[in-house]
């Protein structure tokens, strides 16, 4: 299952709902060009809900990376809402999971934005 | 998988996704544990992209190697590929608090998480790749009956 994704925006702040795998190819190329093009129009505020997310590897945990401190260069602030197991242990096992803004509810990742 | 299988692949990202569903077929077959399935699986995914990418850089004239091996103790993948060879010591630690946020250099890392045993051995006509994951338990493999 290719990875897909849709914007909607909650009080300001642009939750990205991502289903699939983030794995090298189609699936980070969609998502880095998600992020990008969410910056480019003044959307700094973002979240992406990885809820059904089943599958990521090095290069989606790359792109990751990538959105996040992409979002912080502008200015802007990405967080992570609904980590599946999969995803949750892996940002362990790489020590990613401290770095990244980690939330397992919607309503309090939209208030957390300063 | 009563004997070792071995399949030359492309040097595209296609040959990686299907690097991985014979890796989670096998595994399964072999009747590895669902977790497990995935590690194995997960590895062979980051050992296919390495052998495209890094080792042969998408050359249309090289191949990458995968076989499987079942022994009585193991599990064996290798991953074989045609490029210059891999440079060992220039991988720096993706743990590393300077390297956290690099967006890449973990797939090696992953390898040596999900798998028992890891053996890379570079040379100038290729990188070898030795993924190896011990069977546990009664269950894997029996279907053979070679326990």
């Amino acid at each position: 299952m290719s990875m897909k994704l849709s914007t909607r925006q909650v009080d300001g702040v642009t939750i990205v709902d991502c289903s699939g795998r983030i794995t090298l190819g189609e699936g980070s190329v969609t998502l880095r060009d998600t992020v990008r093009d969410l910056l480019s129009k003044g959307n700094k505020k973002i979240v992406l809900n990885l809820g059904e997310v089943n599958y990521i590897d090095s290069s989606g945990i790359g792109e990751l990376v990538s959105a996040f401190t992409t979002t912080k260069n502008q200015g802007g602030e990405l967080k992570l809402l609904n980590l599946t197991k999969k995803v949750h242990d892996l940002l362990q096992i790489t020590k990613l999971y401290t770095v990244f803004d980690v939330k397992d509810d919607e309503a309090a990742a939209v208030k957390g934005f300063k | 998988m009563e004997q070792p299988v071995s399949y030359t692949l492309d040097s595209t990202l296609e040959t990686v996704d299907h690097a991985e569903e014979k890796a989670t077929r096998i595994a399964t077959e072999l009747g590895f544990g669902e977790d497990e399935v995935l590690q194995i699986s997960m590895a062979v995914r980051e050992g296919a992209v390495n052998a495209v990418l890094h080792g042969n850089q998408y050359a249309p004239d090289k191949k990458v190697i995968l076989a499987f091996e079942r022994t009585p103790e193991d599990l064996v993948i290798t991953i074989r590929d045609q490029g210059k060879g891999i440079d060992l010591s220039g991988i720096p630690n993706p743990l590393a608090p300077e390297n956290l946020l690099k967006t890449s250099g973990r797939g090696i890392f992953l390898m040596r998480s999900f798998m028992d045993v890891v053996e890379i051995r570079p040379s100038q006509t290729g990188t070898e790749v030795k993924l190896i994951k011990h069977v546990h338990g009664s269950s894997v493999g029996n279907k053979e009956g070679s326990q």
